[in-house]
């Protein structure tokens, strides 16, 4: 079955349960996505792809809202916009986001401003090296709760690592902050895997970066085989 | 630290076992009782015994704020900082209080075994000020000065058909007579009592005023072997205490209304959702429950059960309430799925407020004709407002939709001291402001709503022309900034943005662009949160920024952005500005965070980066005189 909708004036067809987010990459309008992944439930919490659909009183996030036939859908609009830029502009000035490509360019897109917010409050703290896998950098943190749920019920059924916090205080943690041998860790990788800012990376490349070579990692003990090897 | 002694923790939350995750908040509220506070040791054998993931409890207590994971006082002595108190001293009674015991908010003083903390709306408005004490497990009331084991009711209106057994202290089954409404909705098929709902016209007093005959319908509907009816008693908007009177003086009618709401839908189980800071209503709900049961009322096809909050506004929300019964953070969902549908545990479920059941009885009594000659064509039936701030005999009014907010006032002794009026806070935090202009405006959802008021869960916050809107918007910022859940981006970093704006505006430190900064990040979280938390966050403040421009304005009288926004366009632009500096500073600062870090102490590493709005303790140790 398909249905007919409008997107941004141009009368569309797609599949009746694709979502709005679908229909618009299909149709090529580009809606930027943040938390969204592939691998993970569409928990629609970033709020990056928001689009205005007519007799909705606010905004819509198209990785989750299905199409509709009939339905009249802007994604450009100027309250979108004006959210989306927001969005960009705080999350620049709360987290360090050297390393989220993506976001850099979405940065681009709609001109945001990095310097919009003055004086504000910044999530920041030092990076955490407790394990043989990965390791963690929460400054580039941007909460889109990937690495949560494919450690949880999205992919590994392991539990080892939860939310600190809450509101703007929010941080990925582990059962009272221990350290990740200590919890149910298996060390699977996969949340390294789904971080999109590199506040999850793999302990060798992160050491490269730090300027170690390849040989001098490779006599520490870093990564799942070596730890197998032991 | 002394051992901790995990053996009577089992035994103690035993019964919660059969309920799985569900137990998790049950358990930890029983588990602090216990201990004081939530202990590693404790959550590990907590989790242990419910079979819950140990991060998940971690995150469970690191959410509600009156979980506490560090060493608290026995003593708790919660002052309430919220609007209402605001403008009875409640800073100065903080302060007094520190400085008595010489503490400093949220700081634990390790002899004395007290903790002083400030705390958002206690839901005793009209008796403000409010402060909540909790000594070794027994709940008192007070002003500051003295304590009471539960707050009076101050209740009044011509025609009491919702608070008739309100404002006497609490009304037995015997005093409150049959559930005469319950009989004649089961003499009924359960259509009729869904239409019977719905030609009354009846919406939600909760705030979000869905028609709740629709609710229903929807949810009678639903195909499920198991469907629920709840209860939202939360009630933690700032200037909201109806509910708090109509759970503890008369809690039958809204016992009685979840039978009808259970019976029209077809639900088994129902759940009370009640805010923490209610203790002293729990003994009264559970007599109540027990006084129903053995009338026969419940504990046969439908039985009810009570269930504590433990400090979280956003568990008001509908999706964040289930969320939090099954034992969860209390993130909201998104919608649809809708509730009545996918409620909790994925269930059909009947959400109302505490007042929304309270009408239903009155309608199946009076019959839905009858119901809809009270109030306006538009907005029937009986309305409950809580007055409360500066005005004369602040208190609990109801009146039929209709009144005029002037008549309202003048019923509610005007202005105190004979003062002028600057301003009416309505709908509570997640509101908007009205002035002197908006008088003559009937208090309905439509002519509210037609000046751009709402209505919301009726909260009449009264200022005179003395006050300074400054102080009240900088309690707001700081309200949604400490409640919001973090889930969403707009509201996450939104609420936190705001906060700072509205110091600075407070503080008279107004920066140039502050005035369309604040506006897009109120706009940005009104349209684009995923809950109503966010979506109103900004509400009042930007109500504020229209009636009173002046007051972002800088010292010097003129907006900074009269002269900024032609430029910030062009600037947005081409900013390539020195961000370099921002990551300068940013690096020192966690340098010298890192240097203070010890190995091996987790906990001191945590507190010297990471200091957390929601759970700031500090704990004190005094020096020997
Ligand atoms: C942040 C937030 C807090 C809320 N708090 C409450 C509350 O304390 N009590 C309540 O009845 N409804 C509250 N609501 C509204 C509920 O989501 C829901 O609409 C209501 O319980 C439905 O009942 P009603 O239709 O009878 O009003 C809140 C909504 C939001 C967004
Ligand atoms: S650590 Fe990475 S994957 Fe996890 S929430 Fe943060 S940005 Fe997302
Ligand atoms: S991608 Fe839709 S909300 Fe994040």
């Amino acid at each position: 079955m398909t249905i007919t909708f409008s997107l941004d004036g141009k009368e569309i067809t797609v599949e009746d349960n694709a979502t709005l987010l679908d229909a618009a990459r299909e149709n090529g309008a580009d809606v930027p996505t943040i938390c969204y992944h592939d691998a993970t439930t569409a928990n629609g919490l970033c709020r990056m792809c928001v689009v205005e659909v007519e007799g909705q009183r606010v905004l819509q996030p198209a990785c989750i809202v299905k199409a509709g036939a009939g339905m009249q859908v802007q994604t450009r609009s100027e309250k979108v916009i004006r959210s989306r830029k927001t969005i960009l502009e705080m999350l620049d000035s709360t987290m360090d986001l050297s390393e989220a490509e993506e976001v850099q360019t979405m940065m681009k897109d709609y001109s945001a401003d990095v310097n919009r917010f003055p004086d504000a409050k910044r999530r920041e703290s030092p990076v955490i090296d407790d394990n043989p896998m990965f390791i963690r950098d929460y400054s580039k943190c941007l909460l889109c709760w990937r690495c949560v749920q494919v450690c949880a019920d999205d992919a590994q059924y392991t539990f080892a690592i939860n939310f600190d916090g809450r509101g703007f205080e929010t941080q990925i943690g582990t059962f009272f902050d221990k350290p990740i041998p200590e919890t149910s860790c298996v060390l699977c990788g996969q949340c390294a895997a789904v971080c999109p800012t590199g506040a999850l990376k793999p302990k060798r490349e992160f050491l490269l970066e730090q300027g170690m070579t390849p040989q001098e990692i490779s006599v520490l003990n870093t990564g799942r085989k070596k730890r197998k090897n032991v | 630290m002394p051992e901790i002694d995990l053996a009577p923790l089992k035994p103690a939350i035993e019964n919660y076992i059969p309920l799985g995750r569900s137990g998790l908040l049950p358990a930890l509220h029983a588990a602090q009782k216990m201990y004081g506070w939530l202990p590693q040791e404790v959550a590990g054998e907590v989790a242990k015994i419910l079979r819950v993931p140990l991060a998940d409890v971690h995150g469970v207590i690191e959410f509600y704020s009156l979980f506490y994971n560090e060493p608290v006082g026995k003593k708790i002595i919660r002052v309430c900082t919220d609007q209402a108190c605001a403008l009875k001293n409640a800073d100065g009674i903080l302060n007094r209080l520190c400085k008595q015991y010489d503490l400093e908010p949220h700081q634990t003083h390790s002899e004395l075994n007290l903790t002083i903390e400030p705390s958002p709306c206690l839901g005793m408005c009209e008796l403000a000020p409010a402060v909540w004490t909790m000594d070794n497990g027994h709940s008192t009331v007070g002003d500051g000065l003295s304590e009471v084991e539960s707050p009076r009711s101050l209740v009044y209106g011509q025609n009491r058909l919702l608070t008739a057994n309100c404002g006497n202290g609490t009304t037995s089954l015997d005093q409150y007579g049959k559930y005469s409404a319950l009989e004649k909705a089961k003499s009924i098929s359960r259509e009729e009592v869904v239409n019977e709902i719905k030609s009354s016209g009846l919406v939600g007093r909760g705030g979000a005023a869905f028609p709740t005959g629709i609710k229903w319908e929807g949810a009678m509907k639903a195909h499920a072997d198991q469907k629920y009816v709840i209860c939202n008693a939360d009630e933690s908007e700032p200037g909201t205490f109806k509910d708090r009177i109509l759970l503890l003086d008369d809690p039958h009618r809204t016992i009685e209304g979840m039978c009808i709401a259970a019976y029209a839908i077809g639900a088994s189980k129902g759940y009370i959702y009640i805010r923490a800071e209610y203790p002293y209503i729990l003994p009264v709900l559970e007599n109540a429950l027990t006084e129903a049961r053995n009338a026969g009322y419940l504990g046969k096809d439908f039985d009810i059960e009570i269930r504590v909050g433990a400090g979280a506004y956003i568990c008001g929300e509908e999706t964040a309430l289930f969320e939090s019964i099954e034992g969860k953070r209390g993130f909201p969902r998104v919608k649809p799925p809708f509730p009545t549908t996918y409620g909790v545990f994925g269930k059909p479920t009947v959400i109302n407020n505490v007042e929304t059941l309270c009408n239903v009885p009155l309608i199946l009594s009076i019959g839905s004709a009858e119901y809809r000659k009270i109030g306006t064509e538009k907005s029937p039936g009986p309305k409950l407002f809580c007055v409360s701030g500066d005005v004369g005999k602040p208190g609990l009014y109801e009146f039929p939709f209709g009144v005029t907010l002037r008549d309202a006032l003048e019923m509610a002794g005007g202005v105190a001291n004979k003062k002028q009026l600057k301003s009416v806070l309505f709908g509570g935090a997640a509101g908007a402001f009205a002035t002197a202009e908006h008088l003559d405006v009937k208090m309905t959802f439509e002519d509210l709503r037609s000046v751009g008021l709402p209505l919301g869960s009726g909260v009449v916050m009264v200022y005179d022309e003395t006050r300074d809107m400054r102080d009240v918007l900088k309690r707001l910022g700081k309200f949604f900034a400490h409640e919001s859940c973090g889930k969403c981006y707009p509201c996450q970093m939104g609420s936190q943005r705001q906060m700072e704006i509205l110091n600075r505006i407070a503080d008279g430190k107004t920066q140039a662009g502050d005035f369309i900064r604040l506006q897009d990040v109120g706009w940005t979280m009104t349209d684009a949160s995923l809950c109503g938390l966010g979506q109103t966050a900004a509400s009042a403040v930007l109500s504020a920024m229209k009636i009173w421009p002046e007051l972002f304005k800088d010292e010097g009288g003129m907006m900074k952005d009269e002269k900024e926004s032609r430029k910030s366009k062009v600037e947005s632009r081409v900013s390539k500005a020195p961000k370099a500096s921002a990551k300068t500073v940013k690096k020192a600062i966690v340098k010298k965070k890192v240097s203070k870090v010890s190995k091996n102490n987790v906990k001191t590493v945590k507190k010297a980066t990471k200091p957390k709005a929601t759970k700031k303790k500090t704990t004190k140790t005094p020096k020997k005189k």
